[in-house]
């Protein structure tokens, strides 16, 4: 790979880095990740927090994170903190789930079909699989996202005390979605989370995983790792939501890795949130994998989200294809860069990355930014990113039929989702969007 | 009986007067037709009776069951019964047709009982395959992406299912002929004719004749620089299809001139 143009700094601002984290190697939980969790602190330790002038995290500002506020919340601090609410917990795609996990602050309930049980499927939380599969986790944990990979990435890595296992066996074909949801309610708390998901060879799985808290005045984080090995001609569906409340800075390092003939489809949802920045990586390691990459998100007030895609075709006959969406109100802004990279000798790969998004008050701001980087010769690959405005014309022809001014805007801003809504099969996920568009458009 | 009254309507685009005090009355039941040149100000007069915003009324008078339209939003005109058939349909992308006409609909319906629950999803189907037969439409189109990638005739009858389905008072028609080949012209004229009776006032804005053989005007009028200048039966269209409108032209100018 090509290195990377460094930024030259020519002047220096006081205080130009948010201030450290109070956390120590004694932050990190007793149980059977202690060495891992111990190595991933010493990784941590030699990040120094992002500045804008770091290539990654240039449009993105953290300054104002409060880092040496945040506590870790205490065993059963769910108890004191609001409940969660029903809503999130309803099935999001169909009459039901195979297995539900709800990850709450100090605490978790784990709930799996007996019969995904008896087939050798494990859907259980992390401090659950510490205990009962500690060599299966200390197998499969940072094999796909290692703790170098980024600050908050090893800062997950080793203090995570929420987190999920979802293991696959061979040629298990699991019918009914899986669904996690990861509340955070509370403020000047840090929120950890790991995600491993692991589909063996054959195997098929539909996975769904939520984040969310209510709106609270203060702030808190969660800073969360998801690592996806997708075995041979295995298949993932993966939908990620994220609906953090407006005091909530939220970080993520994210990769998965697809071996030969697997098939992953990545589906992205993030509505909430003060301050979101993900790094989602798509490696299709394996000849002949593919996978899929959809992302929607709407910002408003001054919210900001900042997401960071890579598609790597790393081996022959690799196909990706990544859409990401976005609609901006009021102050907010998003940020959405992407990049395709093609190893050497990954031949006939074909790649293809759009972003597009809708700017609906002046004010608002979307920055998209594509690359390609291809060091094959017999490849194709294509993008586009667009960022438009609420145009006039629609507006008054969805007027003339008699739709007020608000719905119209609706309509106009449900429309530009739908090549989105297309690619998410599931009536509920798509529901859940199309209310926070509702509720953003009135708010 | 609904009434369209407009009085010495001036119109401006941008400080440049287009309308220079037009004034015409349609009644239900009666089928008008204005017929002039290009840049006369027909386009004008359609987008300025819908509530364009680009349009700035600075004098006259628009009234419509008693009601000043003036004062309206473009969506309360339309649900006070006022329709508009764009010579140039917008395209919605990634709204469906019928997903489009359920909102208007419901549009309606809220506004007259803010409790209403929409109407019933199975009432609306049958509708809509109604008015989509009668307009000789495939069923798919209900499905498709408004005006998005539509062929000029399937714009147009997109246009006439709109109507047919919001059922107005006053129907304008702004060129809907032009685009259509005559096979479409054929099947958009029956539609319009089908949907004209005592209830519908009809204002057919055309610059050829040719629309004219399909739907039947009870009244012409000729509109030249801003105003009608000359109004009689159908027979005034046939008078302009043999003569053009040089005639028009040399009577109205040299007086304004003069």
């Amino acid at each position: 790979m090509q290195e990377k143009p460094k930024v030259s700094v020519t002047r220096t601002r006081r205080d130009s880095a948010a201030k450290e984290f109070p956390f120590t190697v004694d932050s990190i939980p007793a149980g059977g990740l202690k060495d891992v969790r111990v190595r991933a602190w010493e990784a941590f330790k030699k990040f120094s927090m992002p500045i804008n002038t770091d290539e990654a995290w240039r449009r993105t500002d953290i300054r104002l994170l409060p880092a040496s506020d945040f506590k870790i919340p205490q065993e059963g601090a769910f108890e004191d903190l609001p409940v969660v609410p029903d809503y999130l917990l309803r099935p999001l795609t169909g009459e039901q789930h195979g297995g539900q996990i709800t990850l709450l602050p100090g605490g978790s309930r784990v709930d799996l079909d007996p019969v995904l049980v008896s087939k050798g499927v494990i859907f259980t939380d992390i401090r659950t699989a510490e205990r009962e599969y500690p060599e299966l986790l200390n197998k499969l944990i940072g094999t796909v996202v290692k703790p170098e990979d980024g600050k908050f990435a090893a800062l997950a890595s080793a203090l995570a005390q929420n987190g999920i296992l979802l293991y696959v066996p061979k040629n298990v074909v699991v019918e009914t979605p899986l669904h996690s949801i990861l509340w955070g309610p509370g403020v000047d708390l840090a929120h950890f989370s790991h995600l491993i998901v692991c589909v063996e060879d054959g195997a098929s799985v539909t996975y769904v995983h939520e984040a969310a808290s209510p709106d609270e005045i203060g702030h808190a984080m969660h800073a969360g790792i998801v690592e996806i090995y997708v075995g041979k001609d295995a298949s993932l569906r993966f939908v990620e939501l994220q609906s953090w409340g407006r005091h909530v800075w939220n970080f993520s390092h994210e990769r998965a890795h697809v071996e030969r003939g697997g098939n992953l489809d990545w589906i992205f949802g993030a509505v909430g949130s003060r301050l979101t920045k993900n790094f989602s990586d798509l490696d299709l390691a394996g000849e002949g994998s593919q996978g899929r990459m959809s992302g929607f998100y709407f910002t408003d007030g001054t919210q900001h989200l900042d997401h960071d895609t890579q598609q790597n075709h790393l081996a022959p006959h690799t196909t990706s294809d990544l859409l990401f969406k976005g609609a901006l109100k009021g102050k907010s802004r998003s940020v959405w860069q992407g990049m395709i990279y093609v190893a050497p000798g990954a031949q006939k790969t074909d790649g293809y990355q759009a972003n597009r998004n809708l700017v609906l008050d002046d004010q608002a701001r979307a920055d998209s930014i594509p690359g390609l980087e291809i060091l094959a010769d017999d490849v194709r690959c294509t993008h586009g990113a667009t960022v438009g405005k609420l145009e006039k014309e629609p507006l008054f022809y969805l007027k003339s039929r008699g739709i007020p001014q608000t719905d119209a805007e609706r309509l106009v801003v449900e429309g530009f989702f739908d090549p989105i809504m297309q690619r998410i099969p599931f009536e509920g996920v798509r529901e859940r969007f199309q209310q926070a568009i509702k509720d953003k458009l009135s708010a | 009986m609904s009434q369209l009254e407009i009085k010495n309507l001036h119109v401006s685009i941008e400080d440049k007067e287009i309308l220079k005090g037009l004034s015409l009355t349609i009644n239900q039941g009666e089928i008008h037709a204005i017929m002039g040149p290009n840049g006369t100000g027909k386009s004008t007069l359609a987008y300025t009776l819908m509530g364009h915003p680009n349009y700035t009324v600075t004098e006259g008078e628009i009234i419509f069951k008693g009601q000043n339209v003036l004062e309206l939003e473009p969506d309360e005109r339309s649900r006070a019964g006022i329709f508009l058939a764009f010579q140039y349909p917008v395209a919605i992308p990634g709204v469906t047709v019928a997903n489009f006409l359920r909102t208007a609909l419901n549009a309606r319906r809220r506004a007259a009982n803010p409790e209403d629950k929409g109407m019933p999803i199975l009432d609306f189907r049958k509708m809509l395959k109604e008015k989509m037969d009668m307009l000789k439409m495939d069923h798919a189109f209900a499905g498709r992406y408004l005006n998005d990638g539509f062929s000029g005739g399937e714009k147009k009858r997109a246009e006439i299912l709109q109507m047919a389905a919001l059922k107005p008072e006053i129907a304008i028609l702004d060129e809907t002929d032009s685009g259509l080949d005559i096979d479409a012209l054929r099947i958009v004229s029956e539609g319009v004719n089908a949907l004209a009776g005592p209830d519908l006032g009809v204002l057919v804005i055309t610059h050829y004749q040719r629309l004219l053989n399909y739907i039947k005007p009870n009244f012409v009028h000729i509109m030249l620089d801003g105003r009608i200048v000359e109004s009689g039966g159908a027979d005034l269209a046939l008078h302009l299809e043999e003569q053009g409108y040089d005639w028009v032209r040399e009577k109205y100018e040299e007086t304004a001139e003069a």
